[in-house]
C-alpha cells in the first residue's frame, strides 16, 4: 500500500470507531431527541440525507473514494446493491430473527427473471421489476412454508442448501444459459430528450454512464427503507420484535408466529428479487458464479457488523464492507479472512453491531434476539446457574 | 433413464456405500456437537478440510510416493490417518476455545453463536486459501484444487452383482463402521460418555449432579474433529484431491445425513450417512451425475417438511445414543 493508502485506512478505521464509541455515548439520547422531534424536521433530514446520496457520484469525490476504477460504478454495485440486499436481509435477521444463509438465491432469482423475460420476450425493465419482486416473494414462501415450522438453526441450513440449488440449477439448466449464462440483457428503457440535471441525463440508461443507474438504484432504496420502516413501526414490526424475543411466548400471546415469520422471509426475499432485476439490466451479462455463497456470508456480514434490527446500521455496515475491499486492492485477498474473523470477534465483543438498535443491544446482553440461547453454558461473571437449555 | 439406473444400480450401491461411510463419519461431529450443545457447528465442514491436509502434510513431510504394498502400505495408511485425526481434532478444540467458549460465557443468543461459526468458518478456508497452502504446499495457488499421492493399488477384489468391488472402498466402509462402532461404544459405555449424555439430556442438572460441562463439550468436539479427520483422510484415499473449500459441500450433505438419521443421534448419522450416499448415487443414475447436489439438498427440505426428527429421531440423550 501507499502512504496515501495508508492515510485513508487509518482515516476509515477512526470514522468506524468514532461512530460506534459516539453512538454508544450519545446513542440513546439522540434516539430520544429524534423520536420527539416533529415530522418536518425528520424529513428535512432525510432529504438532505437523499440529497447527500445524490451528489456522492460527484467526480471531486473519485479519487479518494476510489482511484482505481469508475466511482459511479462502484457506488452502483457492489455499494448499492449491498445497500439494498443489506436491507432486505435485515428484515429475515434483524427484525424477526432468522437466520438466511442463501439469501442470494433471491437475488439471483430477480436477475434472472430480468434476464430470461427480456431476452427472450423482450419485456420492458419496468414490466420485469414488479414480476422479479413477486416471483421473488414466491419463491421465499415456497422455501419458507415448509421449513419456518422448524427450529431456527434448520432454517440456516435449509437456506444454505436453497442458495446451492438455485445456482446448481441455472448452471446445469441449458434454459437458463448454463455456465456460460445470459448476455446482452437490455438496459432499461431511456426517455429520449428527458430532464437533464447537472449535464446528466438521469432517464438515458446506457453503458457509458453509470450514473443514472445509480440514482434509479437510490431511488428504489429509499422506496424500500419507507416501506420496511413503516412495517417496522407496525403491528407486524412489534409482532417480529415478540417472534425475536420469545417465539413461544408470541405463540401463547396469539402472534401467529408462523405467518409473521412468513411474512418477514417473502419480504426479504421481494427486496432481494428487486435488488436482482435493478443489477441485471444494468451488467447486461451474468452467469451463476456471480452468486456463490461467500456472497450470502458478506451480505450477512454487512447487517452484523453494522447492527442488526437498525437500518442505518445496516446502510453502514453494507457501505464499508462493500466499498473497503474496492478502495484498499492489496487487502482484497484477504477481505474474507478478514470477514470472518471480525464475525467472531463482533460475537465475542459486540454482537449487537456498530450502530445498534437500543432493543436489540438489550435483547444479545440478556442472550434472546433470536433463536433462545445456547445449550451448555459455562458458568460465567454474569450468569449464575451453570447451565441452561436452549430448549427447541 | 431407468435402464441407466438398473444397470449400473450395484456400482451405485457400493460407490454410495462408500461415500455414505464418509458422509457418516462427517455427520458424527454435527450430530454430536448439536446434542450437547444445540448448536450447527458450521465450521465441522473446515475441520473435515483440516484432515485432509493433515494427511497431505504426512505425504508431504516423509515424502511418499506409493502405491505400497504389505507393511508400507499399512504403515503409511496409518500414519496418514492418525496426522489427519491429530490435525482435526485439535483444530476442533482450538475452535471452541476460540469461537464458542466466549459466547457460552456470555451466555449468547444461539443466532450469535451460529453468526460466530459462519465466521469461524470463513476465517479457516480463507486462511487456507490465502496462506497455508501457497506457503507450505507447493504450487503458491491457494484455490485450486491439489492432487494427492496415491497410497495403495486400486484394485478390484470382487464382482458383486455387476459391480467391481475394489479393495478401497472395502477399505473406507469397513474402517468407517468400525470407527462408529467405537464411538458408540464411547459414549454409551464410559463413564465421559455418560457425561455427554447427561449434558445432553439436561446440561442443568448434569452440572449439579458433577458432571464438568466444560470437559464435556471439550471431549465432544474432539471426538467430532478425531472422526472428520478420519473422514478427510478417506477423501483424499478416495478422491485423491483436495481443495481450500472441499468441505463446504460435504458438509452440507454431512448435515443432511445427521438431519436424515435424527440430528443428536449417533446411530441416526450412521444411518442417515449410507441412505443419503445410497440416494445420491441413484438419483445421479437417473437424472444425470450434475444433478447430484441439487438432489441431496431437495431431499434436507423434503425429510424436513414430513419428518423433521429423521429416521430414527433425536436421541443423543437417550440411553439409545
Amino acid at each position: 500500500m501507499n502512504p496515501s493508502e495508508w492515510i485513508i485506512l487509518i482515516v476509515t478505521v477512526g470514522v468506524i470507531a468514532g461512530v460506534s464509541i459516539v453512538h454508544g455515548r450519545v446513542g440513546d439520547r439522540f434516539s430520544a431527541t429524534w423520536s420527539r422531534a416533529p415530522w418536518f424536521g425528520r424529513w428535512g433530514v432525510y432529504i438532505v440525507l437523499i440529497i447527500g446520496a445524490m451528489l456522492l457520484p460527484y467526480s471531486g469525490l473519485a479519487p479518494i473514494m476510489s482511484p482505481d476504477s469508475d466511482w459511479p460504478t462502484i457506488l452502483f454495485y457492489p455499494i448499492g446493491v449491498f445497500v439494498l440486499l443489506g436491507i432486505g436481509l435485515n428484515v429475515v435477521v434483524g427484525y424477526a430473527g432468522l437466520l438466511d444463509l442463501g439469501y442470494v438465491a433471491f437475488w439471483a432469482i430477480g436477475a434472472y427473471w430480468m434476464a430470461e423475460l427480456s431476452t427472450r420476450y423482450h419485456w420492458s425493465f419496468w414490466e420485469i421489476l414488479p414480476v422479479g419482486i413477486v416471483m421473488a416473494a414466491v419463491s421465499g414462501v415456497i422455501l419458507g412454508a415448509p421449513t419456518l415450522r422448524l427450529r431456527g438453526d434448520y432454517l440456516a441450513i435449509v437456506t444454505l442448501g436453497f442458495g446451492e440449488i438455485v445456482r446448481k440449477i441455472a448452471e446445469n439448466s441449458d434454459y437458463l444459459g448454463g455456465t456460460r449464462g445470459v448476455n446482452d440483457i437490455p438496459h432499461p428503457p431511456s426517455v429520449q430528450n428527458g430532464p437533464v440535471i447537472g449535464n446528466i441525463e438521469i432517464f438515458k440508461w446506457t453503458i457509458v454512464d453509470a450514473r443514472p443507474f445509480y440514482y434509479l438504484l437510490v431511488l428504489l432504496i429509499v422506496v424500500m427503507i419507507i416501506f420496511v420502516k413503516r412495517l417496522e413501526k407496525s403491528r407486524v414490526g412489534r409482532a417480529w420484535a415478540a417472534i425475536r424475543e420469545d417465539e413461544d411466548a408470541a405463540e401463547v400471546m396469539g402472534v401467529p408466529t408462523f405467518k409473521y415469520k412468513l411474512l418477514a422471509f417473502a419480504i426479504g426475499a421481494a427486496v432481494g428479487g428487486s435488488a436482482g432485476v435493478m443489477w441485471a439490466s444494468k451488467v447486461s451479462f451474468m452467469s451463476p458464479d456471480e452468486f456463490p455463497f461467500l456472497l450470502s456470508a458478506t451480505v450477512l456480514a454487512a447487517v452484523v457488523l453494522g447492527g442488526s434490527g437498525n437500518l442505518s446500521g445496516v446502510v453502514f455496515g453494507a457501505f464499508l464492507v462493500a466499498w473497503m475491499p474496492e478502495r484498499f486492492r492489496s487487502f482484497q485477498n484477504y477481505r474474507d479472512l478478514a470477514f470472518g474473523a471480525v464475525l467472531v470477534l463482533m460475537m465475542t465483543l459486540r454482537p449487537e453491531g456498530l450502530i445498534p438498535s437500543r432493543r436489540r443491544k438489550a435483547e444479545m446482553a440478556e442472550g434472546t434476539g433470536g433463536m433462545g440461547s445456547l445449550g451448555a453454558e459455562v458458568a460465567g461473571p454474569t450468569t449464575s446457574a451453570g447451565a441452561e437449555v436452549g430448549g427447541p | 433413464m431407468l435402464h441407466d439406473f438398473t444397470s449400473t444400480f450395484w456400482a451405485n450401491t457400493v460407490d454410495g456405500l462408500t461415500v455414505g461411510a464418509i458422509y457418516a463419519l462427517v455427520a458424527l461431529g454435527y450430530t454430536m456437537v448439536y446434542g450437547v450443545l444445540r448448536l450447527i457447528n458450521f465450521a465441522h465442514s473446515e475441520i473435515f478440510m483440516i484432515g485432509t491436509f493433515g494427511s497431505l502434510t504426512v505425504i508431504q513431510v516423509f515424502g511418499l510416493h506409493g502405491p505400497y504394498g504389505g507393511f508400507a502400505l499399512f504403515g503409511a495408511l496409518l500414519l496418514c490417518l492418525v496426522a489427519a485425526m491429530v490435525a482435526a481434532g485439535g483444530s476442533a478444540v482450538v475452535l471452541e476455545f476460540v469461537a464458542y467458549r466466549p459466547l457460552r460465557k456470555k451466555g449468547s443468543s444461539r443466532l450469535a453463536a451460529l453468526i460466530s461459526a459462519i465466521g469461524a468458518s470463513l476465517f479457516l478456508q480463507e486462511l487456507f486459501a490465502t496462506l497455508v497452502i501457497p506457503n507450505t504446499f507447493g504450487n503458491g495457488r491457494g484455490r485450486d484444487y491439489i492432487g494427492v499421492t496415491r497410497l495403495m493399488n486400486k484394485d478390484t477384489w470382487f464382482h458383486f452383482g455387476s459391480a467391481d468391488v475394489r479393495n478401497d472402498k472395502v477399505l473406507i466402509f469397513v474402517a468407517a463402521v468400525v470407527m462408529m462402532i467405537a464411538l458408540d461404544r464411547f459414549v454409551n459405555g464410559t463413564k465421559l460418555g455418560r457425561g455427554i449424555r447427561a449434558t445432553a439430556q439436561d446440561p442443568e442438572t448434569a452440572v449439579l449432579l458433577g458432571v464438568n460441562i466444560n470437559q464435556v463439550v471439550v471431549v465432544t468436539f474432539l471426538v467430532g474433529g478425531i472422526m472428520a479427520g478420519a473422514a478427510g483422510f478417506f477423501w483424499v484415499l478416495f478422491y485423491e484431491v483436495t481443495k481450500f473449500n472441499i468441505g463446504f459441500i460435504l458438509g452440507i450433505k454431512a448435515f443432511t445425513a445427521a438431519v436424515l438419521g435424527g440430528i443428536g443421534n449417533l446411530r441416526g448419522a450412521l444411518v442417515g450417512g449410507f441412505v443419503l450416499g445410497l440416494l445420491e448415487n441413484y438419483g445421479g443414475a437417473i437424472f444425470g451425475s450434475e444433478w447430484k447436489d441439487v438432489i441431496a439438498f431437495t431431499m434436507l427440505v423434503v425429510i424436513l417438511m414430513f419428518r423433521p426428527t429423521g429416521i430414527l429421531g433425536e436421541s443423543l440423550q437417550q440411553a439409545r445414543a
